[in-house]
């Protein structure tokens, strides 16, 4: 079985994630790579290009569909054994752990799928990463956000200087055991509550 | 506070396991009830095959079809309780409805059904194609009663239409786009397809089998074996979270706590219309949460006819042993429950409500009867499967 020859197809509804693996698969050797991130059509589509490994991420919906396919349906051929064995179960684990489950033709190279396999954990490992340094980003920006709009209400209600404005809130987040961003919630919130006295834009 | 992880898939039979753990009745047994919403059961499999969870809201026939074999990655599963009776339907595309002519009332399932016929042979006369039917699972109770009422109607399954798989909540699209004819889903897509106008609710599983199961209590037995007293907590838990979600004074504040994003995530007014609608499923009475070896053994008998495995002496015993009511009548006389005094009923012998012998007070049961008038005796169960048979 020659690598460059073997179809593969990558399942997920995220292009990006879906991109990452395709490039991963590129360096391994692989060239007939195909990413799906359509949900309809999908039947169609693997019934068409019959693949020889299928990497599909465990949140996508049609997992039940795509399984059943490859169990029972008429309309491929091959016959498709899911791959992490049962008496490999830490692989299996390191799989669900990174949120990708694959599934490959019996027959196909047990080192060529280990070897896809973590690939595929690490990446998509590293892709959740991503996303959660992207996401505490975005809380941060979002946190300095709340916190200069709580000054400038201080310092407009309380003729304070910004400098002023946020040694209060800070004194007052050490007082109650509470983050800056908490106190600068709480008094953005009772502003808007008691109406007319909110920050003036 | 002992902590168990339950996934669950959003959809309606979800209500107990959310009452539990929003309602207190875990916290009051010790159990910290954490909840894991999944996308699909393959990832509900998976993750209990490698322990994430403990507990999972599962398909009735799929902890059988675990046992069998029949499924990747399979562990030991028991059901030691059923998670409601009824909540599903057959709901058709507009188009497949008014070439019916005039269905009429959802509980009327065989005069639906000699209708379906009667449209699919004048469709095979004039060259269409195929009506294509989705179900969420190849072992699901929505399949496995879809086929079956599809035969008693003279049907053929596996050649009249076509029954692919879909994922619960993409029912209603597929039915606007035309992908699918109709479909066999949980609730509340049924009401949605509904509401939003792009299909109609043709008949119910109520109708088809009355008072039977879609989703039980799935875990491995192994960790069951290990936690009995936090299996005992659960049970009961579930039990009294069942009653409230079944006491109609309820209804409106269950809808809410459904809505909301950490219960199911869904619109509050959908899921008041689906717990009042004709697929509405029936939580605590007539014994809902009862794991009926009988129920175990008909999805078996069905599991057999089309061709999911083969009928043995061995395969029946594992498929009967699956359900655990043992367990349930333990946990639920020691909680002050009632509960039936046998494991497995005959299926159609009450044609309409009944008093059944049982433990701990009064238990009406009933109807639980097949639209085709059909009796299923678990204690005949090889004459059952043996005259079976797929319309010629």
């Amino acid at each position: 079985m020659n690598a460059a020859r073997s179809t593969i197809a990558v399942i997920d509804t995220n292009p990006a994630r879906a991109a990452i693996i395709e490039e991963g698969l590129r360096k391994e050797g692989y060239h007939d790579v195909h990413v799906l991130t359509e949900m309809r059509g999908l039947a169609a589509r693997i019934a068409v290009l019959e693949p020889e490994v299928i990497i599909m991420d465990l949140g996508h919906p049609n997992r039940d569909m795509l399984e059943d396919m490859l169990q029972v349906a008429r309309a491929v051929k091959k016959p498709i054994a899911m791959f992490v064995d049962k008496s490999d179960r830490q692989s299996m684990e390191a799989a669900i752990e990174a949120g990708v489950s694959a599934y490959v033709v019996d027959g196909f190279r047990q080192d060529r799928v280990r070897s896809i396999m973590e690939m595929a954990i690490s990446r998509f490992n590293a892709f959740s990463r991503l996303e959660r340094e992207l996401q505490s980003a975005k809380d941060a920006l979002a946190d300095r956000d709340t916190v200069d709009r709580a000054k400038r209400l201080i310092m407009k209600s309380r003729g304070l200087d910004e400098g002023a404005a946020y040694s209060l809130l800070r004194k007052t987040a050490m007082n109650q055991n509470r983050k800056i961003v908490e106190v600068a919630e709480s008094l953005l919130l009772s502003a808007s509550l008691l109406g007319g006295q909110g920050e003036d834009e | 506070m002992f902590a168990i992880r339950a996934a669950f898939i959003p959809l309606l039979d979800a209500s107990l396991l959310i009452a539990a753990r929003d309602l207190g009745m875990a916290a009051e047994q010790g159990i910290d009830l954490q909840l894991m919403r999944e996308t699909s059961w393959a990832n509900v499999r998976d993750r209990m095959a490698v322990g994430h969870v403990d507990v999972a809201h599962m398909l009735a026939p799929m902890p059988i079809a675990a046992n069998l074999g029949l499924t990747p990655f399979s562990t030991a599963l028991i059901a030691p309780m059923a998670l409601g009776l009824g909540g599903n339907a057959i709901t058709v595309s507009l188009a497949l409805h008014e070439a019916l002519g005039a269905p009429g009332n959802p509980d009327d399932a065989a005069r639906a059904g000699a209708l379906l016929h009667a449209e699919i042979g004048r469709r095979a006369a004039s060259g269409k194609p195929l009506l294509r039917f989705g179900v969420v699972h190849p072992h699901s109770s929505h399949n496995l009663e879809l086929r079956y009422w599809l035969a008693a109607c003279g049907i053929a399954p596996d050649r009249d239409v076509e029954i692919v798989i879909l994922p619960p909540s993409f029912m209603p699209d597929a039915l606007a786009q035309g992908d699918l004819d109709g479909y066999c889903v949980g609730e509340p897509w049924n009401t949605e397809a509904e509401m939003r106008g792009v299909g109609r609710i043709l008949t119910t599983k109520q109708a088809i089998w009355a008072n039977s199961p879609e989703k039980v209590l799935g875990m491995s037995s192994r960790w069951a074996g290990e936690n009995p007293d936090a299996v005992a907590g659960l049970l009961t838990a579930l039990y009294r979270a069942a009653r409230w979600c079944g006491d109609p004074a309820n209804g409106e504040a269950l809808a809410e706590m459904l809505a909301a994003p950490e219960g199911l995530g869904l619109d509050v007014g959908l899921l008041r219309q689906s717990l009042a609608g004709p697929a509405r499923f029936v939580s605590f009475e007539r014994a809902a949460t009862f794991p009926w070896q009988s129920h175990a053994l008909w999805f078996y008998s069905q599991m057999v006819r089309w061709g999911q495995v083969a009928h043995s002496a061995d395969h029946a015993r594992m498929a009967r042993q699956t359900y655990r009511p043992d367990l349930y009548r333990a946990a639920i006389l020691a909680a002050g429950g009632v509960v039936p005094s046998a494991n497995a009923k005959v299926e159609g012998a009450l044609s309409g409500p009944g008093q059944v012998g049982a433990s701990g007070g009064a238990l009406t049961l009933g109807p639980d009867g097949f639209f085709d008038r059909r009796t299923f005796d678990p204690d005949r169960l090889d004459d059952y499967i043996a005259a079976q048979s797929v319309p010629a």
